[in-house]
């Protein structure tokens, strides 16, 4: 091999961890120089949406699952902070993980029998379970404020620092989007990320060798509830407030549209998508009235020319590509 | 190694399998054959765990796992390939591979998540492993390919390469030259010949005469879910039975 093969493997060898730091370092610099805290709070929001839809992406684009009802765990997490710290004055930061173990319970309470069915019957019983969350959030206001929302939930604290100005959450919300990044990207290129892959490939091939998918199915549904509920807490945290249509069911399809728009499968279209159906609407006003309409249209055009997804789609377009022109050159 | 015992299978009444007793020998290579519809693969999705039998015994080495589930089969190093090819489409060739190798992979997903020096050795042994079983094929070229675009006989040998790469101690092979062209069909016969050598045991369900006949030590012939005969090759080639099940009654009374 010349030095520049050598340069050039190292970098292939090496492409998802240097693609985290480069990234970090893009997140770390760039507040610095462009502080705008209007742009920070949308950064913000898109770190909150991209770990959401990490887990989720998990869970539909490896796994071959659907859920309706990832929004419920978002609220879990949200309204489990938010009434813990506030109502019952406990620590924010371990209770962060005390209601991420919660919602991680719940997700095995509903998965198990769940996650047995398939399809459109697996789509409708996660859809009901959010509805349930949603009705109870609505309706219990001595607890969660009701409709109207929960005011006044604490800023997160190392000590007497607060995490109190967009600036400083950016740094607090992307830190734990890379983390959660580089944790999926880890799981998808170990054997239990391929026993997933297997499974949404052919169910009864991958049991035949050896991956028990029951099994399987049930802990990448925590796992993306556990990721759901982090993500919640941090939104409570930053925000300060939440409000129960934060949660309802067309957050949980707007997560899915995310999913789909980035790419089933794809660690990176992850974010991606949460970055793009976040952004978009931002940008164009048409988008704000429209926003169901256009979220649709993406999703229906999305499925019908590149059903792997936007990125996947194209990912997978280049590596035929790649491999045809590897086997010519061979 | 393997015993099937009495072994019974009904499809809404109707049976695919009934009283059907054999048994494997290690290091041997045992065909079933049969007309279609005579219950080959009924028989291997009962042992392999996809199906559950109504009745009878299966016994692996000792161990009774009659409808034991799938994936814990598995474990038990029972490998086998499938009659309609069963890869995973949107996978490359080398991690379809890689599947194969699920016996041998973590089952901690906390593990998987965070990464440890021990996950990321073990995947690096996995891979040269997987890499290797793609050379023993020939498959090296394609290993970055995603299956779906492969060709038939290419995707055929992707399948045989996902089944021996965990080393199983029995390899049950679901009609493996079906669809395949002569010299592809000589290049399986010439493979099966290979692992027999290497001391592997192979249950070997096929249509294909002249392989069954070349490579098999024992034959087992199945008709109508029953067992009507089983031997050397040679004796199954005389049983007038097993004649009058692959022609025709009236074909052996002419």
């Amino acid at each position: 091999m010349t030095g520049r093969d050598k340069i050039l493997y190292f970098l292939y060898l090496h492409r998802n961890g240097l693609t985290v730091l480069a990234l970090s370092c893009l997140l770390a610099i760039y507040p610095l120089i462009y502080g705008n805290p209007y742009i920070l709070g949308l950064t913000n929001l898109i770190g909150l949406y991209t770990i959401v839809v990490l887990g989720l992406n998990l869970f539909i684009g490896y796994a071959g699952q659907i859920s309706l009802g990832h929004a419920a765990f978002f609220a879990l997490g949200a309204y489990g902070s938010a009434i813990l710290t506030t109502e019952w004055g406990f620590w924010p930061w371990p209770t962060i993980l005390l209601v991420a173990l919660g919602s991680g319970a719940v997700a095995l309470l509903v998965g198990i029998p769940t996650l047995r069915l398939h399809g459109h019957y697996l789509a409708m019983a996660t859809l009901g379970f959010n509805i349930v969350i949603y009705t109870v959030l609505v309706q219990w206001d001595e607890l969660t404020g009701g409709p109207s929302g929960f005011y006044g939930v604490p800023s997160l604290a190392i000590g007497s620092w607060q995490f109190d100005s967009d600036l400083k959450l950016h740094y607090l919300v992307w830190a734990a989007a890379l983390v959660c990044l580089t944790l999926a990207l880890n799981l998808v290129r170990s054997g239990v990320g391929r026993g997933l892959a297997a499974l949404a490939g052919d169910e009864v091939a991958a049991r035949s060798l050896g991956v028990d998918t029951r099994t399987a199915k049930v802990k990448v549904f925590v796992l993306s509830a556990v990721l759901a509920s982090l993500a919640g807490s941090l939104y409570a945290h930053t925000f300060g407030f939440v409000s129960p249509d934060t949660f309802n069911i067309f957050a949980s399809v707007d997560f899915v549209t995310m999913v789909v728009v980035g790419g089933l499968g794809s660690v990176w279209g992850s974010l991606f998508g949460a970055a793009l159906l976040t952004w978009l609407p931002e940008f164009i006003d048409l988008f704000e009235s429209y926003k169901d309409i256009i979220h649709g249209l993406i999703l229906v055009v999305v499925l019908m020319f590149l059903p792997q997804g936007l990125v996947t789609g194209l990912i997978d377009l280049a590596r035929v590509r790649l491999a045809r022109w590897r086997h010519r050159r061979a | 190694m393997l015993k099937v015992t009495s072994l019974c299978r009904n499809f809404g009444g109707l049976p695919a399998l009934s009283e059907v007793s054999f048994s494997l020998q290690r290091g041997r290579v045992t065909a079933l054959i049969g007309p279609n519809g005579a219950g080959k693969s009924t028989m291997i999705n009962c042992i392999t765990g996809v199906d559950q039998p109504d009745a009878g015994r299966v016994e692996y080495l000792g161990e009774e796992i009659t409808g034991m589930p799938a994936y814990r089969v598995a474990h038990l190093g029972i490998a086998r390939t499938f009659q309609n090819l069963r890869l995973f489409p949107r996978l490359s060739v080398l991690d379809n591979v890689l599947c194969g190798l699920t016996v041998q992979g973590g089952k901690s997903m906390f593990g998987a998540l965070i990464r440890p020096p021990q996950v990321r050795n073990r995947e690096r042994r996995l891979r040269l492993k997987a890499m290797s079983a793609l050379d023993r094929f020939g498959l090296t070229d394609l290993a970055d390919w995603p299956v779906d675009v492969l060709a038939y006989g290419d995707r055929k040998r992707v399948e045989l390469a996902r089944a021996i790469v965990s080393e199983p101690s029995l390899i049950l092979l679901d009609e493996p030259v079906a669809g395949l062209n002569h010299e592809e069909t000589a290049l399986v016969g010439h493979e099966i010949r290979a692992l027999r050598a290497q001391g592997y045991t192979l249950l070997l369900v096929e249509h294909d005469m002249d392989l069954v006949m070349g490579v098999s030590d024992h034959v087992v012939v199945l008709d109508g879910g029953r067992c009507i005969a089983s031997g050397t090759p040679d004796e199954v080639r005389q049983n007038p039975l097993v004649l009058e099940a692959y022609l025709g009654r009236t074909a052996v009374m002419a």
